[in-house]
């Protein structure tokens, strides 16, 4: 077996196999289980570097074996998948490390960390995957792998959360494997490839293939929380924060994303899904979705439950990207997977340090939070007017391929949803930041976990991530045309797909 | 030196007679060593199978049919014997531990697991019909002294009804052979096969509906489950594992291997019959399963809902893949419901009680046994990666290559239902403890061996080659 083989494997052990020892960790082995949870992070974010080293290099990293005779589970290291894979293998990194300081003290805790990190290889399998096959296998295997996640409190309402969650992802599985197995036995496999493998079939096959990207689409649209499929999303907010992170940003809503990318381009080819009409539907549930979240999240007392509607919006911007039929729309949807990652997971690092610090769950209770916890609070404002589009910011440069991108289509509708949508957003974030910068706060916080010691708001390990991704918000932005940026990137994707 | 086929069958019956004079402590370790050397006898016999791609066969004393008696192995025979002598050995690890010295159960295991073993061995090897049905009562005569062993009235109601239904089972199956005998001067499967055809007189039709119906209720097939629940649901923990994962299977590979040979001509037209009624078991087993109060009810009736995917398979027959389906489902249940009723078994010990309701908490404190419970329900709802989800691909694409939609459909509504009886035993695992759960001492070993049994169904879900190239090489 040559390294070109053994490297995308590598990057899935490095999250599986130090999860299979932690399960078998005895809880009260603190010290062991946090060294293997970095050490294995650490591990895959190098891993991934040298592999992106060489994916730029033009080297070919695949892997695959045959489970049954003519169905193979295969993995490609390509530049679409490395986009997800470094988005999700350096936000790991940040989690786990955010987690370890979240859940200290916590009860079943090598439960926790098994879990979480199968979670991971599960997404890194989907990023991987070099067919539809081994796509289900990974998005099914991170659908089982965040249950007990989500209802890790044990509590009647994360309970409820969790029942909510697996109804809606276990039924959109179903679903999408009955899309992947039609396809199949139409087309006798299901391989990714530049320009899609649908268009091999005949026009007499266009009735069967809209009714099979109706079901794909469906069954990818209920982790990305497509609406009317997006119901799930906000009752799993009651997880705890560290899980809210890898559900909206890492992992989850961003494998349901990665999906619809994935299927457009590489399955049906973006020419042929223009030619059935099917990107302008696809366009106008993305702009429903992005409408109705924002919309939502205007009434949400709950800060989680408003962060949660806010990515039912977001998310959407990258089906939209895709739909917007052209390189430049593309771009702008590529690039969001990555900027809305990095953005929504510092607003929830935040949200989790003012819940652990303050006890402050809701919107009405922010008052004063600013000057009592200001790094916080400061990494919160810039990952709030990331969302907004404000200049500098990740957020803005998403925004602006996108309405380019629309321009370009000639779907000026299009443009009207993403200026409607960004002010939505700051209807919904700015009284979130007046109140915690300019209002006074109340006699007592409503639970005072972790006292404030000198300029150390809260514990040092949640305190670091959301500073380091709040950065990273203003630097992608920046540093936009430098050659490791995310949007160049996207870029040379975009060019890929659209290759004559 | 005897062939591999025939040690088979002698092994069982050795360690039988051995626990038996020797009692059950030195009896269960000639057993332990004699499963071990049967698991190393059916690799290497399906080993020599599958790279040869053809039958073996083998004539008893050097007496060939029609005179003495045939053994024929194919594929479909070598991978039976594999998944035997592959449930047997940590099934026999497990019922170590499991019984306890003052168990009156304890004494009469180990020489009727050996009987039914030899039976089981014997059945998946014969070529004649007559000699299918003394294996066949031999297996069902096991089964039920092996659940009415524990001696409660409850088991012994149980056993009773299980005796009833497998005595009707096995009269009609035996009655159908004799008409056949009478129709055709043969019960070898070689001999008859070119000689029952489409148009055969009356009397070979009703044999055949006859035999077909007896195994049907065998079988435990929606509507003639009504024994299987009590049954499986009644006895003890290791005794409900090799129920529902190898006994209920040799009266369905008697049927494949009638609907294949000798009958091919026949049954094929109750085809959309039989993948009628499994629809309906798969509906209602698993409905029963949602609504069942007791752990190992919910167990068992999933076993009656799993049994109905294997009739499915019976309009698909005509194309392709559908065999090697069959084969996988039989493969990823016997592996999954084995261990799942070994987890089963260990909660009830450990909680001392049955109720679903009953596990909040305590099934954190076994994360063994929960992940063993966990990794059988992914097979059983046949999610990837799993050899469950395998079948169910397979099923999908063969019931596709035919336009069979409804298949189709039914297969992913079971799947979805499977979801919500097995996560409402996993959630319990989730729930904040009650303070007061006293929970007793489980032995590793009993933890350990549902959890590998189940693992097995799983990893054989990455890796299902071998065996689909094991079962093409049928005669």
């Amino acid at each position: 077996m040559t390294h070109h083989e053994l490297l995308p494997l590598a990057v899935l052990a490095s999250s599986l196999l130090p999860g299979l020892v932690i399960f078998a960790l005895p809880e009260s082995w603190h010290a062991t289980r946090t060294t293997l949870n970095l050490l294995g992070a650490v591990t895959k974010v190098a891993l991934v570097a040298v592999l992106l080293a060489g994916v730029s290099a033009g080297e070919d990293y695949a892997f695959r074996t045959a489970v049954l005779p003519g169905l193979d589970l295969a993995f490609r290291a390509d530049a679409l998948g490395m986009l997800f894979i470094t988005l999700s293998a350096i936000l790991w990194l940040f989690t786990t490390l955010y987690a370890v300081g979240y859940l200290e003290g916590a009860p079943h805790r090598s439960r926790f960390f098994g879990f979480f990190s199968l979670c991971v290889t599960a997404t890194m399998g989907i990023a991987m995957a070099a067919n539809l096959f081994t796509f289900f296998v990974f998005y099914e295997l991170l659908t089982l792998s965040t249950f007990p996640l989500v209802v890790h409190r044990g509590t009647d309402q994360a309970m409820r959360g969790g029942t909510i969650y697996l109804a809606y992802t276990l039924t959109g599985g179903t679903l999408l494997l009955t899309g992947i197995v039609w396809l199949h036995h139409l087309i006798g496999h299901t391989e990714f490839a530049h320009a899609g493998i649908a268009a091999a079939l005949g026009s007499e096959y266009a009735g069967q293939l809209k009714l099979i990207f109706l079901l794909l689409i469906a069954g990818v649209g209920v982790k990305a929380a497509l609406v009317p499929l997006h119901g799930w999303l906000p009752q799993a907010m009651v997880a705890p924060a560290p899980v809210s992170a890898l559900l909206h940003a890492v992992a989850v809503v961003k494998a349901g994303a990665f999906g619809i990318v994935r299927i457009v381009y590489e399955v049906y080819g973006v020419e042929l899904a223009q030619s059935l009409d099917l990107l302008t539907p696809l366009a106008i549930a993305a702009a429903v979705t992005i409408l109705w979240g924002s919309f939502r999240a205007l009434f949400q007392d709950d800060l989680k439950k408003r962060l949660a509607y806010s990515t039912v919006s977001q998310v959407s911007y990258i089906a939209l990207g895709v739909a917007l039929f052209g390189p430049i729309g593309t771009i702008g949807g590529l690039v969001h997977l990555v900027h809305q990652g990095i953005m929504k997971i510092t607003l929830f690092f935040c949200a989790g340090n003012y819940a652990e610090t303050l006890g402050i769950h809701k919107v009405s209770e922010m008052d004063g939070a600013g000057r009592r916890m200001p790094l916080t609070t400061l990494a919160f404002s810039i990952g709030a007017c990331g969302m907004i589009g404000v200049p500098f910011t990740a957020g803005a440069v998403s925004k602006a391929w996108l309405m380019d991108g629309a321009t370009a289509a000639g779907m000026d509708w299009a443009i009207w949803v993403l200026w409607t949508s960004s002010l939505l957003n700051a209807a919904y974030f700015l009284p979130i930041l007046w109140r915690a910068w300019f209002r006074r706060a109340a006699a007592a916080w409503p639970e005072e976990h972790i006292a404030r010691r000198g300029w150390r708001e809260t514990a040092g390990l949640l305190l670091l991530p959301p500073l380091v991704t709040a950065a990273a918000t203003v630097a992608v932005a920046v540093f936009a045309d430098s050659a490791i940026s995310p949007l160049t990137w996207a870029r040379l994707i975009a060019a890929g797909e659209y290759r004559p | 030196m005897i062939d591999p086929v025939v040690w088979l069958i002698l092994l069982p019956l050795a360690w039988a007679t051995l626990a038996f004079v020797l009692g059950p402590g030195r009896g269960a370790w000639a057993a332990l060593a004699g499963l071990l050397a049967q698991l190393g006898l059916a690799v290497t016999l399906a080993a020599k199978v599958g790279a040869g791609g053809t039958a073996v066969t083998h004539q008893v004393g050097g007496w060939g049919a029609p005179l003495g008696i045939d053994l024929a192995i194919d594929g479909l025979s070598a991978a039976m014997l594999l998944l035997t002598q592959i449930v047997a050995l940590p099934l026999a690890v497990y019922a170590h531990a499991y019984f306890k010295r003052d168990d009156p159960a304890r004494r009469y295991f180990w020489p009727i697991f050996g009987f039914l073993i030899a039976g089981l061995d014997a059945l998946f090897v014969s070529a004649d019909l007559f000699n299918l049905y003394v294996t066949l009562e031999l297996v069902g005569l096991a089964a039920v002294a092996l659940v009415a062993m524990g001696g409660a009235a409850q088991q012994i109601a149980a056993a009773l009804r299980y005796l009833f239904a497998t005595l009707v089972g096995s009269g009609a199956y035996l009655f159908g052979v004799a008409l056949l005998y009478g129709a055709t001067g043969t019960v070898s499967i070689a001999t008859l096969t070119p000689l029952v055809t489409m148009d055969a007189p009356r009397l070979v039709w009703i044999a055949a509906g006859l035999m077909l119906v007896g195994l049907m209720v065998k079988t435990a097939l929606f509507p003639f489950h009504f024994w299987l629940p009590p049954a499986h649901g009644g006895a003890p923990a290791p005794v409900s594992a090799l129920l529902s994962a190898l006994v209920v299977k040799a009266s369905f590979y008697l049927i494949l291997r009638l609907w294949l040979g000798p009958l091919q001509s026949l049954l094929p037209t109750f085809a959309w019959a039989m993948a009628l009624l499994g629809a309906a078991a798969i509906l209602w087993g698993s409905w029963q399963a949602i609504r069942a109060v007791r752990l190992k009810t919910l167990i068992a009736y999933s076993t009656v809902a799993q049994l109905g995917y294997l009739f499915l398979i019976f309009p698909l027959l005509s194309g392709g893949l559908a065999l090697q389906t069959a084969v996988m489902q039989v493969f990823a249940h016997g592996l999954a419901k084995a261990g799942m009723f070994l987890a089963a078994g260990v909660l009830i010990h450990a909680t001392g009680q049955d109720r679903v309701a009953g596990l909040a908490g305590a099934a954190g404190h076994l994360p063994v046994t929960l992940f063993a419970f966990g990794l059988s329900g992914m097979t059983l709802m046949g999610l990837p990666p799993s050899s469950g989800f395998l079948a169910k691909w397979l099923l999908i694409d063969a019931a596709l290559a035919q336009d069979a939609y409804a298949i189709v459909a039914v297969v992913l509504a079971g799947g979805l239902l499977a979801a919500v009886y097995v996560f409402r035993v996993l959630r319990q695992a989730f729930l904040q403890a009650p303070k007061t759960a006293m929970l007793h001492r489980v032995p590793r070993s009993l933890e350990w061996t549902a959890f590998l049994l189940a693992a097995a169904s799983v990893l054989l879900g990455l890796r299902g080659v071998e065996l689909m190239q094991l079962v093409g090489a049928v005669t």
